[in-house]
């Protein structure tokens, strides 16, 4: 290889393996990929040059790369605590402005924080706090009591104000007599009926950039790659946004769902405004973001896949299975002791696919909006809460459990609309494609540099089933 | 002068959008910031705007004749909210059929609102009478 060729390499140093992914951006294919246990508690750079050696040698080639980008979800991602006042209100637009910019919310407090919040909030000791509360011109007490407390507290994360503007001034004196470190930007909802996120998005990406990536042991890893732009899932929802969206020259897939099963969480992004489909319906609650991720945190196939069975029960899985004598909470139990083991009986693998399903559904279910009827004195009125997803053409599948299910597509069917549950507006026929080559992340990244490139990559690489 | 700001919205399962937008704009026009829920909205819903926004006043219009039922309690849970001394209107078709207006009138103010208006009410006046409430006077 020459050193002149445009060839990327795009690495995800994720909690359990570093990932890397290596592109041909002027032929616009995979040449290969890889993974190595990752190694974040010694040093970053063993597991990655552990990975690079094995690309190495399926290449017979010594490498060199023009571009090096990487995403990071080591060290428990990017945790985030999120403060508001009221739970549906300024507090919710807190939590969807840290889940958008891929953040693993930890901790969510609403009105004005006790003692004993507090104390918990030094314990979970998030990277980040989101500090909201009170509309542009609205409450401002809350916000300043709150922010007297953090800056009296022991704890040293970045604070990144996004609550009423009219009480900046005095929550910098307060965050500046208590030595914090701290960003004020444009509140998350500057009044009843506006989110306004993406601002927030981009301050919290800077401050992962400058101030995270060093604390999460990530410094090393650094002088070799060009950057460690974004957490991962950030890069998974920009990868998301792009195939969506499409560019200039390059047409996209239009509004999408991606479906990301793990071993820990499910995580759902859509991309799109959710309006109602059908004539009628009246729209109501906190707007929605067009680009919206949803985690479940406690939908995962390996550290809690016994809450995805008491979430439906033993009968459930047995009938699913086929299978009426099966000890299900015993053989789920054994799931989170061996987290990185594929399954080897066939009983094994139908009990992970029926996982699989189950999580893919429910998360589903929490994602999509729902239709409430009313009734009222000019008869019922359809009232929605949420995004209705019902017309999505695309639905997208990632993750271990999805990529090497031998019936993935069995598995993304779970999130299907269904006549049984006429309310929640889930999709109802979209075509389905598999990320085979896990390689969303890379789409993210690559983005930032070619956009196009990437694009055609992503439509290139992903499996319709 | 500082701006005031009230919550305006249809209570209930009501839809009557008309009168809601007209007085949406008459307030605006004279200098309240005006946060308007629209229709079908609940208790909860103008109580947690009104604290989010730290409202002065809300305005609650009802139209489909169940004022009566829904605006039961209202008061109280202001309370509960810590907003116990927000002022609180209501107006619209209160109740079904025609009813002796002062014995309405009565039922409201016993629930604590404020100001209680019949159907077909100026905007101008509503908007007159809330400065003079809010102790707001033009032209300072």
């Amino acid at each position: 290889m020459n050193k002149t060729a445009n060839h990327g390499l795009f690495i995800d140093f994720g909690s359990t393996f570093t990932k890397l992914i290596w592109i041909d951006l002027d032929a616009e294919r995979i040449i290969s990929r890889t993974q190595s246990p990752s190694t974040v508690d010694t040093d970053i750079m063993v597991g990655l040059n552990t990975a690079l050696d094995q690309i190495s040698a399926l290449q017979g080639q010594a490498l060199t790369f023009r571009h090096k980008l990487a995403c990071s979800s080591a060290a428990g991602g990017l945790r985030m605590v999120t403060i508001g006042l009221v739970p549906e209100l300024t507090v919710e637009a807190g939590k969807r402005a840290a889940l958008g910019a891929g953040a693993k919310v930890v901790g969510v407090y609403s009105y004005q924080l006790t003692k004993k919040e507090l104390q918990e909030l030094e314990n979970i000791a998030p990277d980040i706090i989101l500090l909201a509360g009170g509309t542009d011109g609205g409450d401002r007490l809350t916000i300043l009591k709150n922010a007297t407390s953090l800056s009296h507290c022991n704890l040293h994360c970045p604070i990144v104000v996004a609550g009423n503007k009219v009480a900046s001034d005095d929550i910098q004196d307060i965050l500046d007599s208590g030595n914090k470190e701290y960003v004020i930007t444009d509140n998350v909802l500057p009044e009843i009926g506006v989110l306004q996120v993406d601002k927030v998005r981009s301050i919290i990406r800077e401050v992962f950039i400058n101030r995270i990536i060093e604390s999460k042991g990530l410094k090393n890893a650094e002088q070799f790659v060009d950057g460690i732009l974004m957490p991962t899932p950030t890069a998974v929802l920009t990868a998301a946004k792009l195939l969506s969206q499409g560019t200039e020259k390059e047409e996209g897939l239009g509004e999408l769902v991606i479906l990301d099963i793990g071993g820990a969480t499910t995580d759902i992004h859509s991309i799109g405004w959710g309006e109602p489909t059908e004539s009628g319906v009246v729209q109501k609650g906190l707007p929605e973001p067009f680009v919206k991720r949803t985690v479940e945190g406690d939908l995962g196939m390996r550290y809690n896949a016994s809450s995805i069975l008491h979430a439906v029960g033993e009968d459930h899985f047995r009938r699913e299975m086929g299978n009426s004598n099966l000890n299900v909470e015993k053989e789920v139990g054994q799931l989170s002791h061996f987290t990185d083991r594929l399954p080897e009986s066939s009983t094994a693998w139908r009990l992970d696919a029926e996982l699989a399903r189950t999580a893919a559904r429910l998360a589903m279910q929490r994602h999509a909006g729902t239709i409430e009827p009313t009734y009222g004195p000019q008869g019922q009125i359809l009232i929605q809460y949420g995004k209705d997803l019902t017309a999505i053409r695309t639905v997208i599948g990632t993750g271990g459990p999805l990529v090497f299910s031998p019936a993935p597509k069995k598995i993304l069917e779970a999130v299907l609309f269904s006549e049984t549950n006429p309310f929640s507006l889930k999709p109802k026929r979209p075509d389905f494609y598999l990320d085979k080559a896990y390689l969303l992340y890379a789409i993210g990244l690559m983005s930032e540099i070619e956009p196009e490139k990437a694009l055609r990559v992503a439509k290139k690489h992903l499996t319709k089933i | 002068m500082e701006q005031k700001t009230v919550i305006l919205g249809v209570l209930g399962v009501d839809a009557h959008v008309v009168g809601n937008k007209i007085m949406e704009y008459a307030l605006q026009k004279e200098g309240f910031k005006v946060v308007n829920l629209g229709v079908f909205v609940t208790q909860e819903e103008f109580i947690k705007a009104a604290i989010e926004t730290n409202a002065d006043a809300i305005l609650v219009g009802t139209l489909c004749g169940h004022g009566e039922l829904d605006c039961k309690g209202f008061r109280d849970s202001c309370i509960e909210a810590g907003k116990g001394d927000i002022h609180l209107v209501v107006g619209g078709n209160l109740v079904v059929g025609k009813q002796d207006w002062e014995e309405v009138e009565q039922k409201f103010k016993q629930m604590a609102f404020n100001r209680v208006y019949p159907p077909g009410i100026s905007p101008k006046v509503v908007a007159e009478d809330l400065k003079l409430d809010l102790g707001i006077k033009d032209h300072e």
